[in-house]
């Protein structure tokens, strides 16, 4: 079952139109058994963790699809799947019409890394103290050959075209060139996040993943990074998967919006249609529970129940026991992702017309 | 106006260091009514936290209070020796803490940490404590509360635990609450259980709540005043709606404007360019002024303290009455 939004490869739809990534019918299983010697006195059984379980979408170019959910719904596994910092136990990802799975083990493979590049939540772990900054965002450079003579090998930077590159990086998320000789203990939380993003566009990716960017950080210095990466988007024509678990961010910056729950996608949809006719009641119960700042003195649901355990996650729709139209049906069978107006909803009761399509009144 | 519950009045807090002095609360002064909930917001490093610290007397040495003072009920308790203090603590101010987790003592039961906060305050024996416990744990809604006060905290979520924190806090039926981003490491939607839940019961025990915050949605749902704070400084204080929606100082516009709206489109988000100083580095004048759209010379050489901005007070030089911007 292919449920990427864009158009599915194969029509005569223009270049433009083929999803940069697609992800068909991921997962992802964890073993977290205890050590064998437990098991075996303690007569437990193997445990598994589906962090992701069956997870499909596409990423047009130029594009930005969030996945918004709570924390241990699979978002940042995901992220980690595309990257290939973990391999997949079942399903696809084709970045550019490549399957990644294979590309990771050519020749190609280098340069496929080149590609994709990634941001991570924390700025402060994610930066080696002990290098400066023109290191930092150096290294991708010298790593790839990127700032080589014209006919030197590979590994012999130039160190001219290197400092012309990295001035050109820092400036680029507005830093100067001055700050090339410092080390992150001297930057703040936000601009240690610039640097992560200027090491992060140093080899030129189309593609970049963003794991909770902002999550780190103060508002203001929120709004800072967000307009940076917007700016970056249009001028080099970026492609992002935006993992957050703030709708408003998310609203924000995406086009498409993935709303994930205990390892599956159970709604996909533009952001208009999401924010302004959310379909599933897990996607209609995470916007109710935003404190509003605006205090339009809405009516909340307060909302209940907590998320279950991963490791035994109930059957059939694995959002029923918290919500308010499960019926028999839901607790035995899983609802596909199945299209349903202009979003993607995994939710037998949308499916069977039992709750209404809700237009959100927005102040 | 009634009695203020809480008094702060010209709190300064210091950080001797090899390198100097470090102010990190200068000049705050503000007020909790009794019933009443003040937000307090600011990003980090603004002070907000450490104001809350003060005035339940944990401020981490080498922090002292250097100067102003703390009233309860009309009472001094900013020098109040530690063994009278920690009898403060508790019975009439509760504490949350942001971190579940690391508020609850992991070798005991849930039950034994609120049976002896209980016991510690209140003048009732073992039984009548465990009635009074599971009754607390009821009502900040956590199911099959006689079996689980038997649990230790690791059996809990992060969402339960937090409401074991909210129980172990009202246990002593305090009359002032403060409550140190208590959401903040919680997902949104058992936030949204927690913010009211701690609404609901203040309300019905009648508990004055600070709440500690850097999330202005969390304020906006919960609190009655708001106080944003700034390098160590109250830079508004005032009525929640009206800082929102008519703030007044110009910090506390870019602040609203740097949120995300749910309800609004924009390409992009109003930015406050640069990052709030250091404690080392803390300009003359405003200490907003580098930061400031409308900063002019009055702000890069004199201090402001709160003045009336309509519907709040600021502490901004563009409110100064018009008499005194001419002299």
């Amino acid at each position: 079952m292919s449920s990427t939004l864009a158009a599915p490869s194969g029509t005569a739809a223009g270049m433009e139109d083929t999803p940069l990534v697609e992800v068909e019918d991921l997962e992802k299983v964890f073993d977290v058994s205890a050590p064998w010697l437990n098991r075996v006195v303690e007569r437990q059984a193997r445990q598994f963790v589906h962090a992701v379980d069956g997870v499909s979408f596409g990423i047009a170019r130029g594009r930005t699809l969030a996945l918004v959910g709570e924390s241990g719904c699979g978002k940042s596994t995901v992220a980690r799947l595309l990257v290939g910092l973990y391999a997949p136990t079942r399903g696809r990802i084709r970045f550019d019409g490549v399957d990644l799975a294979a590309a990771w083990r050519s020749a190609g493979a280098r340069s496929l890394r080149r590609r994709m590049q990634m941001i991570f939540q924390d700025p402060y772990a994610s930066l080696n103290p002990r290098w400066n900054v023109f290191d930092i965002v150096a290294e991708p450079l010298r790593e790839h050959g990127l700032a080589r003579a014209p006919d030197a090998p590979p590994e012999r930077a130039d160190p001219a075209r290197l400092q012309a590159r990295v001035t050109e990086l820092l400036q680029s998320v507005g830093l100067s060139a001055a700050d090339a000789g410092k080390f992150p203990h001297q930057f703040s939380g936000g601009q240690r996040q610039r640097i992560s993003i200027a090491r992060a566009l140093a080899t030129q990716p189309e593609f970049l993943v963003c794991d909770e960017p902002t999550s780190a950080l103060d508002v203001s210095v929120q709004a800072q990074v967000l307009n940076i990466m917007k700016d970056l988007q249009r001028r080099y024509g970026l492609t992002y998967l935006f993992i957050s678990h703030n709708l408003a961010v998310v609203r924000h910056v995406s086009d498409q919006v993935g709303v994930m729950y205990l390892g599956r996608v159970v709604e996909l949809a533009d952001k208009a249609e999401l924010f302004a006719r959310p379909r599933h009641p897990y996607t209609r119960m995470l916007l109710d529970a935003i404190p509003d700042v605006q205090m339009s003195g809405r009516a909340r649901t307060p909302v209940q129940g907590e998320v279950p355990n991963p490791l035994h996650p109930p059957a059939g729709c694995s959002f029923h026991p918290r919500c308010p139209h499960a019926n028999d049906r839901c607790t035995r069978e899983r609802p596909a992702l199945l299209l349903q107006g202009r979003a993607r909803v995994a939710c037998h009761a949308v499916e069977e017309g039992r709750i209404a399509v809700g237009e959100r009144v927005s102040a | 106006m009634t009695a203020p519950l809480l008094e702060v009045r010209n709190l300064r807090v210091e950080f001797p260091t090899r390198h100097g002095t470090l102010v990190a609360i200068d000049d705050v002064s503000f007020g909790i009514a009794p019933g009443e909930i003040l937000g307090v917001v600011g990003e980090s490093g603004a002070g907000k936290s450490l104001t809350g610290s003060a005035i339940i007397g944990l401020l981490d040495p080498p922090g002292r209070i250097a100067g102003g003072e703390i009233r309860f009920n009309g009472r001094r308790i900013d020098d109040l020796p530690h063994d009278e203090m920690r009898k403060m603590r508790g019975r009439h101010i509760g504490a949350i803490f942001q971190d579940p987790l690391t508020s609850l003592d992991p070798l005991y039961t849930v039950g034994q940490q609120l049976v002896e906060t209980i016991q510690t305050h209140l003048p009732l024996n073992a039984a009548e404590a465990r009635t009074r416990a599971i009754r607390l744990l009821q009502e900040t809604g956590i199911p099959a509360a006689a079996q689980r006060l038997d649990q230790y905290p690791h059996q809990f979520s992060g969402g339960m635990r937090q409401r074991v924190v909210i129980a172990l806090a009202l246990a002593g039926e305090p009359r002032l609450i403060v409550a140190d981003e208590p959401t903040t490491a919680l997902d949104v939607s058992i936030q949204a259980q927690i913010i009211s839940l701690l609404k609901r019961l203040c309300r019905e025990h009648r508990a004055a709540v600070m709440l500690v915050t850097h999330d202005m949605g969390v304020i906006a749902e919960t609190c009655d005043r708001v106080a944003v704070m700034y390098a160590g400084r109250i830079a508004e204080i005032g009525p929640v709606s009206a800082v929102i929606h008519t703030p007044a100082h110009p910090y506390t516009v870019g602040l609203m404007g740097s949120i995300p709206s749910m309800a609004e489109d924009r390409l992009h988000l109003l930015q406050i360019d640069g990052s709030m100083p250091r404690l080392n580095a803390i300009p003359p004048g405003c200490a907003f002024n580098p930061r400031c759209p409308h900063a002019f010379d009055r702000c890069r050489i004199e201090r402001p303290d709160l003045l009336d901005a309509g519907a709040t007070r600021a502490a901004c030089w563009l409110h100064a009455p018009p008499a005194r911007l001419a002299a």
